[in-house]
């Protein structure tokens, strides 16, 4: 046990405010009528994440997803937003009909979530496996460059045909006006 | 005996992975802008990458498979974005709005 005696609590109650804060950003990122704060809630919903990673013992992984996501998905889709002025439209159509079509996109989400949370709660995870290594940096390096290697020179790949049909596809259309 | 702590119990994971899918579906129907639907396109990949690192913090004897795995999603993911995005203000130049509704050219 830890000396310090209310330890357990404190880690449980920061386990809790990451797991509140992905939720919470992700409904915003969901509910917003306006594309700015949805990109806000996105930003909020990865660093809730990044706690989450941090308490599955993967601080790599945390980095990297406030790296990649915070800065730069979030930062790449705010400079679309900016050249695109993307703001949800008002409801203009019928108004039955946007109820209906709501209403039935919520029920599939919901019998989704509680089957998936039926499936999880449900089961016993407990079952203890034998580690092989401990997932420190080094070690995902070492697999990186031995075992996935491969994966890894196709990413790179994917990576580079993403950059150019990128700049390909943004490039075309443009006029001088 | 004492209960477990949070963070060492595996459905709690689960279900948050559970709600972050259920919430961006439920974003990508309702959604009626492309950077939108985009947005909660990303909620599903995070939901997918929170449900690997869970498995393997908690079944997988080898724990640096599940980091990598995450990582490569995390890298597909960029690409993926910086493909849409640019499909997107190639559609806004086209059509001087990304609403979906309004890109209906191939609507037979």
């Amino acid at each position: 046990m830890t000396s310090f005696p209310a330890s357990q609590m404190i880690v449980g109650g920061v386990f809790l405010l990451c797991a509140a804060t992905t939720v919470a950003g992700a409904l915003i990122a969901a509910l917003t009528a306006r594309i700015i704060r949805s990109v806000c809630g996105l930003a909020i919903c990865c660093i809730g994440l990044a706690g989450l990673y941090y308490f599955l013992h993967s601080p790599f992984l945390a980095l990297m997803e406030i790296l990649i996501y915070v800065g730069a998905v979030c930062v790449t889709i705010v400079f679309a937003v900016m050249l695109a002025e993307p703001d949800e439209p008002v409801r203009d159509d019928k108004l039955s009909s946007t109820i209906l079509w709501g209403g039935f996109a919520l029920l599939i989400c919901v019998a989704m979530f509680c089957g998936l949370w039926y499936l999880g709660a449900h089961q016993d995870w407990t079952t203890p496996v034998v580690r092989v290594n401990d997932g420190s940096i080094a070690q995902i390096g070492r697999s990186l460059l031995t075992t996935y290697s491969m994966a890894f020179e196709l990413i790179s790949l994917a990576l580079l045909v993403a950059i150019i049909g990128a700049l390909a596809i943004a490039r075309t259309g443009r006029t001088k006006e | 005996m004492t209960p477990t702590p949070l963070p060492d119990r595996p459905d709690l994971y689960f279900i948050v992975a559970a709600l972050l899918l259920a919430i961006g579906i439920f974003g990508l129907l309702r959604r009626r802008t492309l950077i939108g639907m985009l947005i909660s396109g990303e909620l599903i990949f995070s939901a997918a990458s929170l449900n690997l690192m869970a498995f393997n913090r908690f079944r997988v004897p080898d724990p640096t498979v599940g980091q990598i795995f995450v990582l490569f999603i995390m890298g597909l993911a960029a690409a993926e974005i910086a493909i849409a995005l640019s499909i997107i203000i190639a559609v806004y130049r086209n059509y001087r709005s990304v609403k979906t509704k309004e890109l209906s050219e191939l609507n037979g």
